[in-house]
């Protein structure tokens, strides 16, 4: 089976992000694969070690991101693609998912993977863009994926908020990934030595026929401002013994929070 | 292009909550802007549904057939496809839901439009809407421009006050339900309900969240006592969800759901950065912890350094007098 996964490079959640003047962020240099890329990731491989194929990993981004491309092929990702986006003078996740999916146009693929959302943007829009960019049925938040024999089918499961639905569907198909789907494997050493000998292919936005400028045009949104989250709280502790302090709680959150 | 349409989403023969959020906020920027707003409901049998949500709106699109009883994105999408080509709204507003997150961005690819997810603030300026929204797990916050109609809108729960039911009531539109079954590739095989009835934690007014410091998972049962006498829910760190004691549906954080409401409890839980960007939107937090340098006090009004096992039974009875 032939799986496409495409990640994102993005800052750990304990990484500082502060805004400087003319809305630049100041993003403290701690880089991490997306959490769930990386549920992908793993998912495409076990896919793999069970009926064969192929894995390709994807990323549209900076030079930098070639470091979450070595993660999957650590992991045993076969392919890695670097799609170069220096040029591209804004994106957003409309102008993303439109360069990946001429970048995949040509490729042969059953199944796409890609993470439920990326942490910098949390907006899960890439995947069902993509999707529909590539006329392929997508079922989001899936925790678990089972290959049917024939290996023309799947059936998976996904998050609801009731619980859990079973879907059964054809391939090819997209998947976004949800926390539950497995638990990413730790690559070996043997597999870090073999991902830093790898070859990365690098792809140029006009390689797929995409003027870098224009791309910039045909984003469907723009950030006008950001700011930082202050944070809103000061703490009042509440002290005595166990009695007194239920006591003083329930007075405060009635006469001064007025929550109660 | 004119127009606010809001997506009434329902459950168990209601409308959630979050769709009263959004008829309300919905007709006030109607009103500001001189626009209609309307709604539209899928399902089976929903006429109470739809009775319910024309108190706000203008118009009613209610699309009723038994295929339609069940959420299928395909099936779903195509009724939402046709009806924003037909109608063309402006806006087109939804809640942050599971449902609605898979579905609104899959109509957005199509209408290759502009799609804001997880708004927390919409802004009304010449006529001109923005939309404000959480980066990085909420560290930062932006105002978004959209550059193409419609503008698709998935707000976050509890954002918007739901206002009291207006007195009048808008037309009730019944739809015909026409589907290419040839078209649908995704087949529903069983639905696995958790429980009989189950609380989204982004809907609750009190969410009561316990970590490891619980120590075991039947001890939960103390914050679920506790949750019942505040009307409230528990939630669970991505700790003891991992650890199997809770539901990944109860999970919140970054990994899990963001929650915002008026009374949040931390129990017995140190306050992980990515747990904090899932409750740090909540109106009063209360913690308890045995450890003063646990990071969650400092997300926290309330801090009580002390045995959760002592507090909370005591918390408990308490409150049970004072409810009477």
């Amino acid at each position: 089976m032939d799986i496409l996964v495409c990640i994102k490079r993005v800052p750990d959640s304990e990484a500082q992000v502060e805004v400087k003047e003319g809305n630049v962020l100041k993003i403290e240099e701690k880089y991490t694969i997306n959490f769930f890329d990386n549920l992908a990731v793993e998912e495409a491989i076990r896919i793999k070690e069970k009926v064969g194929g192929k894995v390709t990993v994807f990323t549209f981004g900076s030079s930098s991101s070639i470091e979450v491309l070595r993660t999957a092929l650590a992991m045993g990702a076969d392919e890695a693609i670097l799609i170069e986006d220096e040029n591209v003078p804004y994106k957003d996740e409309f102008v993303t998912a439109k360069v990946l999916s001429r970048a995949i146009k040509d490729i042969p693929y059953d199944l796409i993977l890609c993470g439920r959302e990326a942490f910098d943007t949390s907006s899960g829009l890439v995947g069902p863009f993509l999707g529909k960019m590539l006329g392929i049925p997508v079922i989001t938040m899936v925790t678990k994926v089972e290959v049917k024999p024939d290996e023309r089918q799947l059936e998976v499961e996904r998050e609801i908020e009731e619980g859990r639905e079973l879907l059964r569907v054809n391939l090819p198909v997209l998947l976004t990934t949800q926390k539950g789907l497995n638990e990413p494997r730790v690559p070996t050493v043997m597999g870090l030595l073999k991902a830093m000998k790898a070859q990365i292919k690098r792809i140029k936005v006009e390689d797929l026929g995409i003027k870098p400028d224009s791309i910039g045009e045909e984003t469907k949104v723009e950030i006008s401002k950001l700011w930082e989250e202050k944070k809103k709280r000061r703490i009042r502790w509440i002290k005595g013994t166990p009695e007194e302090m239920v006591k003083e709680l329930i007075e405060l959150l009635k006469s001064e929070a007025r929550v109660l | 292009m004119s127009g606010i349409l809001i997506y009434g989403e329902h459950r168990e023969g209601r409308l959630k909550r979050v769709s009263y959020e959004l008829l309300s906020r919905g007709r006030e920027i109607a009103q500001q802007l001189g626009e209609k707003v309307k709604a539209v409901i899928l399902g089976n049998q929903l006429e109470e549904v739809a009775q319910e949500a024309s108190s706000y709106v203008d118009e009613v699109y209610l699309f009723e057939d038994p295929i339609l009883e069940n959420y299928n994105s395909e099936i779903y999408l195509q009724i939402l496809e046709k009806l924003v080509k037909r109608e063309e709204p402006s806006l087109i507003m939804a809640g942050a839901t599971l449902q609605a997150r898979e579905l609104f961005p899959l109509l957005g690819g199509i209408l290759e439009c502009s799609v804001i997810v997880e708004c927390v603030d919409i802004k009304i300026g010449d006529g001109k809407l923005s939309y404000v929204k959480p980066f990085y797990g909420g560290k930062i916050l932006g105002e978004v421009i959209p550059k193409r109609y419609p503008h698709i809108v998935l707000v976050r729960p509890r954002v918007f006050q739901v206002k009291e039911k207006p007195a009048g009531q808008g037309l009730i539109r019944k739809e015909e339900v026409q589907i290419d079954m040839s078209k649908v590739e995704i087949k529903t095989l069983d639905v696995f309900k958790v429980k009989e009835k189950i609380t989204d934690i982004t809907e609750a007014d009190v969410v009561v969240c316990g970590g490891r410091g619980l120590k075991a998972p039947e001890n939960f049962n103390l914050l679920m006592e506790l949750a019942e006498v505040l009307g409230g829910v528990v939630g669970a760190t991505r700790a003891v969800v991992d650890a199997g004691w809770r539901p990944q549906s109860e999970q919140v954080g970054k990994s899990g759901k963001t929650v915002s409401p008026n009374l949040y409890f931390a129990i017995g839980l140190s306050g992980a950065i990515h747990h904090v960007m899932g409750m740090d939107s909540s109106k009063v937090v209360v913690a308890i912890n045995k450890d003063p340098t646990a990071p969650i006090f400092e997300y926290a009004d309330y801090g009580l350094v002390a045995d959760l096992f002592e507090i909370v039974p005591i918390l408990i009875e308490e409150l049970k007098k004072e409810r009477g």
